[in-house]
């Protein structure tokens, strides 16, 4: 065929190239892709179908939360922050709840620590499953998708009981929680939190035997240990390759000391390992909102300051010093004095963090928050460096990002 | 967390290692913090996270505040964390303005933390602080051609313009 070609007057220099095999193409994927999650680029050097160069390229959702919390007393940053990482919306408000709580130094009575870990470890599940059911879809499992979404819907069922919103709730307030749980929702939640693990065993039927799954989960995506540690990562990643690591059991926050829970870990580190450990996870926030709901104590479900926290609405109409508080509070917010603090909870996806700067006046003057999908992000170029292309897929539905979380 | 005496001690050994390194220590709403002096920031931290005994190897966050009117403006935080001890300890630089068109600049620790990579190029993206030594700073969050730093406070809250088709003219 060379010579034909020469014959006709077309240069052959590149079929003679000893690289030809080795060529490098860079493709783009994303930002609009269902397999990215979200709004995430991805630009890709391929040889054939190997990945040897992966950047990906974020930024698509930013819309300037943080700032946007710097111009909002206390109180309205709550939704602003729930809107960040939309999946966990519950961990969001617990942090940043937590921090401004830590900041005025306000102690939250037991019945709100149980209510705010039952709720939390509700969205756990939730997030679990919203995870599950995208990415076996992305693996080509599509019935796990209306299965996990299924149960999500029963625990959104829960969430609007509870709450009157299925999602973004506004729940919990700096002090406790905005309302005590209604009449009948311990029954439903308990009937869920029972149901649960069957259903777990029920995605593990539809999974665990399930040849092209565990083809393409089993072995892929691997990174050591050491590498993810270094990298940051937390969370049901860094727990699959057998790190325990776990907030809620190192450090004393909510009610979760009192709670009887284990932490799942994997051995290898494989995109299999990711699936066990959070599936094993559901199982144990199953078992967390049961034991909340066993213990739940008695008593207010929310602080008893009145500088901060909102006066009963019974109490308006015959208390004008109520009056006054609830005006005061509603119109200019409290004020924090100056500090700063750090506060990380255990999210779905790692460590959530929230750093809260007070300069005196009635709004944060720094609101930020690390959010484990942007730095867990980081580790998807040493989980999909040299694979398949449809492997790099894998591992990033295994890596979970949110990407509203990423980009804030 | 390590307690008020604890971070004295901590604050004693650097104190033999790296003379004149912290500049002070604060213990504020059970939350240890050192502040380092920002040129020798990367000498702390090298410490905290080999030094045997204490190995505060784990960077779990690092961000930026701007801290105006006060001088100097910005602080760095490093949150660090001792895995085996479950301690955690702030690390804290203090940049001043240099003023003018000039960004301040620090040391970046991507060496020893590889995970600083993104969060030092986010407080480059919104706080203009320059790493030196980063192996790719550039803007992550923020479109690559914008101009200004949005995080700092004399940054003003104000809408962006959308453009939609059809509308561009309303924003001329």
């Amino acid at each position: 065929m060379t010579e034909r070609l020469a014959e006709v007057g077309i240069s052959t220099d590149v079929l003679d190239t000893p690289d030809r095999d080795r060529e490098i193409m860079t493709v783009n994927v994303g930002p609009h892709h269902p397999a990215t999650h979200g709004v995430l680029r991805l630009v890709v050097d391929l040889e054939g179908e190997l990945v040897r160069e992966l950047r990906p390229v974020i930024g698509y959702v930013h819309t300037g939360i943080e700032k946007s919390c710097e111009d909002k007393s206390y109180w309205k940053v709550i939704p602003f922050v729930e809107r960040m990482d939309y999946v966990s919306y519950f961990f969001q408000m617990e942090a940043f709840c937590g921090a401004v709580e830590r900041l005025i130094d306000l102690e939250i009575p037991p019945r709100a620590k149980y209510l705010r870990t039952l709720f939390l470890e509700l969205n756990r599940i939730h997030s679990h499953l919203v995870w599950l059911g995208t990415t076996a879809l992305d693996l080509g499992a599509i019935s796990m998708l209306w299965y996990c979404f299924r149960e999500r819907d029963k625990i959104l069922d829960l969430f609007e009981m509870a709450t009157g919103q299925r999602m973004h709730t506004r729940y919990f307030q700096v002090g406790g929680v905005i309302e005590d749980i209604p009449v009948g929702f311990e029954a439903k939640c308990r009937k869920f939190a029972e149901e649960m693990p069957i259903r777990v065993g029920q995605y593990e039927a539809l999974l665990d035997r399930n040849e092209v799954f565990l083809q393409r989960t089993k072995g892929t995506g691997v990174v050591s240990r050491e590498r993810l540690l270094e990298l940051g990562v937390t969370g049901p990643l860094l727990r699959a390759a057998g790190e325990p690591w776990d907030l809620r059991k190192a450090f004393d926050y909510l009610a979760y000391p009192e709670m009887d829970f284990k932490i799942p870990v994997g051995t290898v580190g494989d995109n299999y390992d990711r699936y066990r450990v959070r599936v094993a996870e559901m199982v144990e926030s199953a078992s967390i909102v049961r034991q909340c709901l066993d213990a739940l104590p008695d008593g207010p479900y929310i602080a008893d300051d009145r500088k901060y926290v909102l006066p009963p609405r019974s109490e308006l109409s015959t208390s004008m010093e109520s009056l006054i508080h609830h005006f005061k509070l509603v119109t200019e917010g409290y004020r924090v004095a100056p500090g700063e603090v750090y506060y990380s909870i255990e999210g779905p996806r790692g460590e959530l963090g929230c750093f809260v700067l007070a300069d005196g006046s009635a709004k944060p003057a720094r609101v930020h928050f690390r959010d484990p999908s942007f730095v867990n992000l980081q580790a998807f170029r040493d989980m999909a460096l040299d694979s398949y292309v449809a492997d790099m897929i894998a591992s990033l539905g295994m890596l979970d990002p949110i990407l509203g979380g990423v980009d804030r | 967390m390590p307690d008020a005496p604890g971070l004295e001690l901590i604050r004693g050994e650097i104190e033999r290692d790296c003379p004149g390194a912290v500049l002070a220590t604060s213990y504020d709403r059970a939350q240890a913090a050192l502040l380092v002096d920002p040129a020798r920031v990367i000498e702390a931290l090298t410490w905290l996270r080999d030094q045997p005994g204490q190995r505060y190897d784990f960077l779990s966050s690092l961000h930026a505040a701007d801290y105006l009117p006060n001088e100097p403006r910005f602080g760095l935080h490093y949150e660090l964390i001792n895995r085996e001890r479950v301690e955690r300890v702030r690390v804290k630089a203090m940049l001043p303005d240099p003023g003018g068109e000039e960004l301040p600049e620090i040391d970046s620790c991507v060496e020893l933390f590889p995970t600083a990579e993104a969060q030092e190029r986010e407080v480059f993206d919104f706080f203009g602080i320059v790493f030196r030594g980063h192996p790719n700073l550039t803007r992550i969050l923020m479109p690559d051609d914008y101009v200004g730093w949005p995080q700092r406070r004399d940054f003003p809250v104000g809408g962006e313009p959308v453009t939609f088709t059809y509308s561009e003219r309303r924003y001329d």
